[in-house]
């Protein structure tokens, strides 16, 4: 299941948070669906997310699903993009930091399954605590 | 349309029956339905599964099931929605019925789940979610429903505690069922101290990995009576769906497919929540059970947990649910649970539900879910 072409298709989104905004009524759309879920039209524009975003809720996994036992435990997050849509995704590099709804956080490029001696290595979107800018 | 009677049932005990095959599992609930129904043919034979393909290295299960029940030649298939699949099923089988395309049909959900070890149940049970955006990023299935736990909490301001009453009604309701997987008690203490899975998700809010079959005969209201039990209708048959993933819903904390389905069942019935004598409802979580009472009206939203920590879901109380042992503690054959749901109503509404009888109950409702949320089948049935 975990295959190169079936990875491979999904590289917009994985890597870029591709979306989509519907050019009829304005909402965005990650992931992209081709038909609005909000006024069933298909006038849908590609367009890459800002990648920030908010904890809308997490969970930290201690019996992982085959495939994902070398990173356990690991939280898995609801993140609310700043754009609107929810996503579901890894936290990573939080260190010692706790995690709490409503925290700021960002997109980075993980790791997301080695796949064992033979399968491909995933690599995609987890997100980690916002790196505040530097004061002026 | 015809009307459609439930004239005959059958289960076997959920457990970890590492010494039955699937299919025998399949051929005891059949054979113990039909011997109800004091019948030994049928028109159609459809099974609700779904993860034998997966965890046995076996699809193909109408054909199967039908040739080792002794039904060899009768029209049969597979009908697979996720843990929604048995009732997805008997979904199908009204559907031939009233539809006067059948006049007799089986209905068996079966699940063989303990087979394989737990990282690769977990990892199967993750595939009623969606592989590409929740599934590949690590989220078991476990997962999904602990998110929208923990959004309840922080939203409504509830404990993990406060989700405790399910858990602990579902065990004390267990005790006296014969074919339920666990029969002991859970104490509030119990449920504080029990193993994290997925926090906020513990072992006591979870449903069972485990094995087990249920079946009925359906049959025309009227043309068939059963021998000796009070003639139990179908009155409703609704089906509501949503989106697969979590993170598309409009609102995480609200199952607006149970929603749909919930009021199309009310409306073909012809009844209100409060007609309802007893709910068997989706508890595969404990959140999943606050959350299906607010979604089929019985509590408004967020005051799912009041409801239960008020009393109100015992056997004597102004809505009792899971009955027999609900999924916590009867236990939760993904594809069979649908078919265990609607097998617990009937005995309810012949009176035969022993220690665990609902008083005088007449109406009684099983809802089924398929994933989190995205496949919803509500049964209304009815004493004649």
């Amino acid at each position: 299941m975990n295959s190169v072409p079936r990875n491979w298709r999904l590289r917009q989104q994985r890597y870029r948070l591709v979306g989509e905004i519907c050019e009829s009524c304005g909402v965005r759309i990650f992931p992209p669906r081709d038909v609005c879920p909000e006024c069933e039209t298909m006038e849908q524009k590609e367009v890459a997310f800002s990648g920030r975003g908010e904890v809308y809720s997490y969970s930290t996994v201690y019996h992982p699903p085959r495939g994902f036992e070398e990173f356990a435990p690991y939280t898995v997050a609801l993140v609310r993009l700043e754009e609107g849509p929810l996503v579901t995704a890894q936290l990573t590099d939080l260190d010692s930091e706790q995690v709490k709804i409503g925290m700021s956080v960002e997109m980075v490029t993980r790791r997301m399954q080695s796949g064992g001696e033979e399968g491909p290595i995933v690599y995609g979107y987890k997100f980690r605590p916002a790196i505040q800018p530097a004061a002026a | 349309m015809r009307e459609v009677a439930v004239i005959g049932v059958g289960q076997t005990e959920v457990g970890e029956h590492w010494g039955v095959s699937l299919r025998h599992l399949a051929l005891e609930a059949v054979q113990a339905a039909m011997a109800d129904a004091g019948v030994v043919r049928a028109d159609a034979l459809y099974v609700g599964n779904m993860l034998s393909g997966e965890l046995e290295g076996q699809e193909h299960l109408g054909a199967l099931v039908a040739d080792f029940a002794g039904l060899r030649g009768v029209e049969a298939f597979k009908i697979e929605a996720a843990c929604g699949s048995g009732a997805a099923a008997v979904r199908m089988g009204y559907v031939a019925v009233a539809g006067g395309l059948a006049d007799l049909v089986i209905v068996v959900g079966v699940e063989k789940m303990t087979d394989t070890l737990g990282p690769d149940t977990t990892a199967a049970l993750a595939m009623a979610a969606d592989a590409d955006y929740e599934a590949a990023h690590g989220a078991s299935f476990v997962t999904l429903n602990a998110l929208v736990m923990r959004r309840y909490m922080h939203q409504y301001g509830y404990g993990h505690q406060d989700f405790a009453p399910f858990a602990v009604n579902a065990h004390q309701n267990a005790l006296a069922n014969p074919y339920a997987m666990f029969r002991f008690p859970v104490s509030s203490e119990k449920f504080r101290r029990a193993r994290m899975i997925s926090d906020p998700i513990n072992l006591l809010d979870s449903s069972p990995i485990c094995d087990g079959a249920a079946a009925v005969v359906l049959a025309p209201l009227g043309e068939t009576r059963h021998q000796s039990m009070a003639t139990v209708g179908i009155a409703a048959s609704a089906v509501g769906t949503d989106t697969l993933a979590v993170h598309d819903r409009n609102d995480p904390l609200v199952l607006a497919g149970a929603e749909l389905s919930s009021q199309r069942a009310y409306n073909a019935a012809g009844v209100r929540p409060a007609d309802i004598d007893l709910f068997e409802l989706h508890d595969a979580f404990t959140i999943m059970a606050a959350l299906s009472l607010e979604a089929a009206g019985f509590a408004d939203r967020g005051r799912g947990l009041a409801l239960a920590a008020d009393g109100e879901i015992g056997i004597e109380g102004r809505i009792p649910v899971t009955t027999m042992g609900g999924l916590k503690a009867r236990g939760h054959p993904v594809g069979a649970t649908g078919v265990y749901q609607i097998v617990e109503v009937v005995q309810q509404l012949r009176g035969l539900a022993g220690e665990n009888q609902v008083p005088n109950a007449r109406v009684g409702m099983a809802q089924n879910i398929g994933g989190s949320g995205a496949t919803v089948i509500t049964h209304i049935l009815e004493r004649i």
